[in-house]
């Protein structure tokens, strides 16, 4: 048995003031078993009375070897992990990854399927944004709005179960379309959701925008210039917020996003109540998306007719000699990529989630990395909370939006 | 606008740094550059080209098929041009090492950390150099190609010398 092991604080001490050593300050532990922190995130702070000098965030506790567990795993199979990172966006991880092999092998997605990966994707940022919503407001002590947020993202759940038969882990996307067609009370069922929800989103507005204790406790909180957050990598509402209009969907569009009319809002300030604001503006957007391809949603195809990728329809297999070699060499081989190497960004709800894919012409990912935007907006966290109290810490966590299986992978 | 942009800045890259053309990558346009060269190339982007951004930072392990062990693939991104870069630093050796970019893009910090957490991949000048997803005591580094994914190989008679070869180059002592 080797001896059980302290935590070294010599390494920590480049990262502490001089007081801290002098035992001025006091160092105080927070989490990572702690409700405020949205998952398992530990943060070491140095404290002057009840003011924060130092704010050192200690991350990895929910590490799984997503990466190393896709490089053996063959490229479909593979997408199944994606789901598992940031679990409150699994389509969009599905779709990052399915854009990047769709990219490599130059696989062709019909109008169809790009329209209900958008409406999927921007459902899903609604959904994400009301949990966000929801705890964000309860970590500053507004309980109901809580309790109205999962009312309303149940009913999102509800169309994704509709859809792939799962509540959260759909792995609907697949490499050239969807996995099947959508089911036919589809469009009743969203656009039941976008008749319900634009009255949703005044009420919540209605319980925190004009609230004094609210805007107390996030204006001029966790300010960041636009120039220190392009320079600390930040994307999303955070990047937003401080006034710099990034939005992949506009400047890179994917899946058909130029077709749609949108505004991408910004903020002035960079604080904590203007990333709100940012968010709350973009779930409108995201109804004013999904309106439109709801809309215009194509007849056609679901998913591409390319046979060396996708599998063909069951009702081929009882009259086609070729469809039931494709179909088995689907099944027990998996299809190759050609040699190469992408990297995919699309706009997740929290920023910028790229997908470094390299293949090395067999059918697993030789390599899959993800730039996740949990992982790099965290790090403003130390900037953002210099010089603010503990309790103020608790709303800046929030306004980042992390989820620490996305950060942590 | 976007694409004259990158050519602009791919030729001059060329021309200054006597940089080439990465066939691999299919999109974004890469370079591959020499480990000497990253940090400046890095400060003519980003002054030069308005490259303000790194928007990625990872490696590949290519052992045992290829020699220069690890490639280190740097993603730009400028904001006023809209346009995207990749450069790939082909780095050797168990213990290899580069200059950090720490002090041109302060998001380098975490990315860089994840690289010696995940790939033992030494940067030099890091203002805080630590393990960030794994324990702080743990030991190797997982995203390389020959750290076992957690089971063990059967060896039969007719791969035992093959499996065996790999099962001791995952045991090296880590410097």
């Amino acid at each position: 048995m080797a001896e059980p092991l302290e935590v070294n604080y010599q390494e920590l001490k480049h990262l502490v003031s001089e007081r801290a050593l002098q035992g001025d300050t006091v160092l105080l532990n927070m989490g990572p078993q702690h409700p405020s922190t949205h998952g398992v995130l530990r943060l070491l702070l140095e404290l002057d009375g009840e003011v924060i000098i130092n704010c050192i965030p200690d991350i990895g506790f929910l590490h799984t070897g997503i990466e190393k567990n896709m490089e053996s795993k063959r490229w479909e199979m593979a997408e199944v992990m994606t789901d598992r990172t940031d679990y409150l966006n699994n389509t969009g991880n599905n779709l990052a990854y399915c854009l990047a092999i769709e990219r490599l092998t130059d696989l062709d997605v019909p109008p169809r399927a790009q329209a209900v990966r958008v409406i999927l994707v921007e459902l899903e940022r609604i959904s994400n944004h009301l949990i966000w919503l929801g705890t964000h407001a309860l970590d500053l002590a507004a309980m109901s709005v809580f309790l109205y947020c999962f009312r309303e993202r149940e009913s999102i759940l509800d169309i994704k179960e509709m859809c792939s038969g799962q509540r959260m882990m759909t792995t609907y996307f697949r490499p050239g379309g969807l996995w099947r067609d959508i089911p036919a009370d589809f469009e009743i069922a969203v656009r039941r959701f976008l008749r319900m929800f634009p009255e949703r989103i005044k009420e919540y507005d209605a319980l925190l925008k004009k609230n004094p204790i609210f805007m107390d406790r996030t204006r001029n909180i966790g300010k960041i210039s636009a120039a220190d957050a392009i320079n600390l990598s930040l994307t999303g509402p955070v990047l937003r917020g401080s006034g710099v209009a990034y939005d992949l969907r506009k400047v890179q569009p994917y899946s058909g996003y130029e077709q749609y009319e949108f505004d991408i809002p910004t903020g002035t300030h960079g604080d904590v109540y203007d990333r709100y604001l940012v968010r709350m503006e973009e779930m409108r957007q995201s109804l004013r998306i999904i309106q439109q391809a709801l809309d215009k949603l194509p007849y056609g195809a679901f998913r591409s007719n390319n046979r060396k990728y996708v599998p063909p329809p069951r009702s081929e297999l009882g009259t086609s000699m070729e469809a039931v070699i494709h179909h088995f060499k689907l099944w027990t081989e998996g299809f190759n990529v050609p040699k190469g190497a992408v990297y995919q960004p699309v706009e997740s709800p929290k920023g910028e989630l790229g997908y470094y894919v390299e293949s090395n012409g067999g059918n697993q990912p030789y390599r899959v990395h993800m730039r996740t935007c949990s992982f790099l907006n965290l790090q403003a966290l130390p900037l953002m909370a210099k010089g603010h109290m503990v309790a103020d810490l608790v709303g800046i966590i929030g306004s980042i939006d992390i989820v620490l299986g996305d950060c942590d992978r | 606008m976007a694409e004259e942009h990158l050519k602009t800045t791919l030729k001059a890259l060329k021309d200054r740094f006597g940089l080439e053309d990465a066939p691999l990558m299919k999109y974004p346009p890469a370079l591959v550059a020499e480990s000497g060269q990253i940090v400046q190339v890095s400060q003519v982007l980003r002054d030069e080209f308005a490259y303000d951004f790194l928007c990625e930072l990872t490696a590949v392990d290519y052992w045992p098929e290829e020699s220069p062990r690890f490639h280190v693939i740097y993603g730009f991104y400028s904001h006023p041009h809209n346009v995207r870069l990749m450069l790939r630093v082909p780095v050797n050796g168990d213990n290899p090492s580069l200059p950090t970019l720490e002090g041109v893009y302060r998001g380098a910090n975490w990315h860089e950390r994840e690289l010696w957490d995940m790939f033992g991949i030494h940067f030099d000048g890091h203002s805080d150099l630590r393990r960030i997803l794994m324990p702080y005591d743990w030991e190797g580094h997982p995203l390389r190609k020959d750290y076992p994914l957690g089971y063990e190989e059967p060896q039969f008679t007719f791969n035992y010398d093959e499996i065996d070869k790999r099962k001791h180059h995952a045991r090296y002592e880590e410097a």
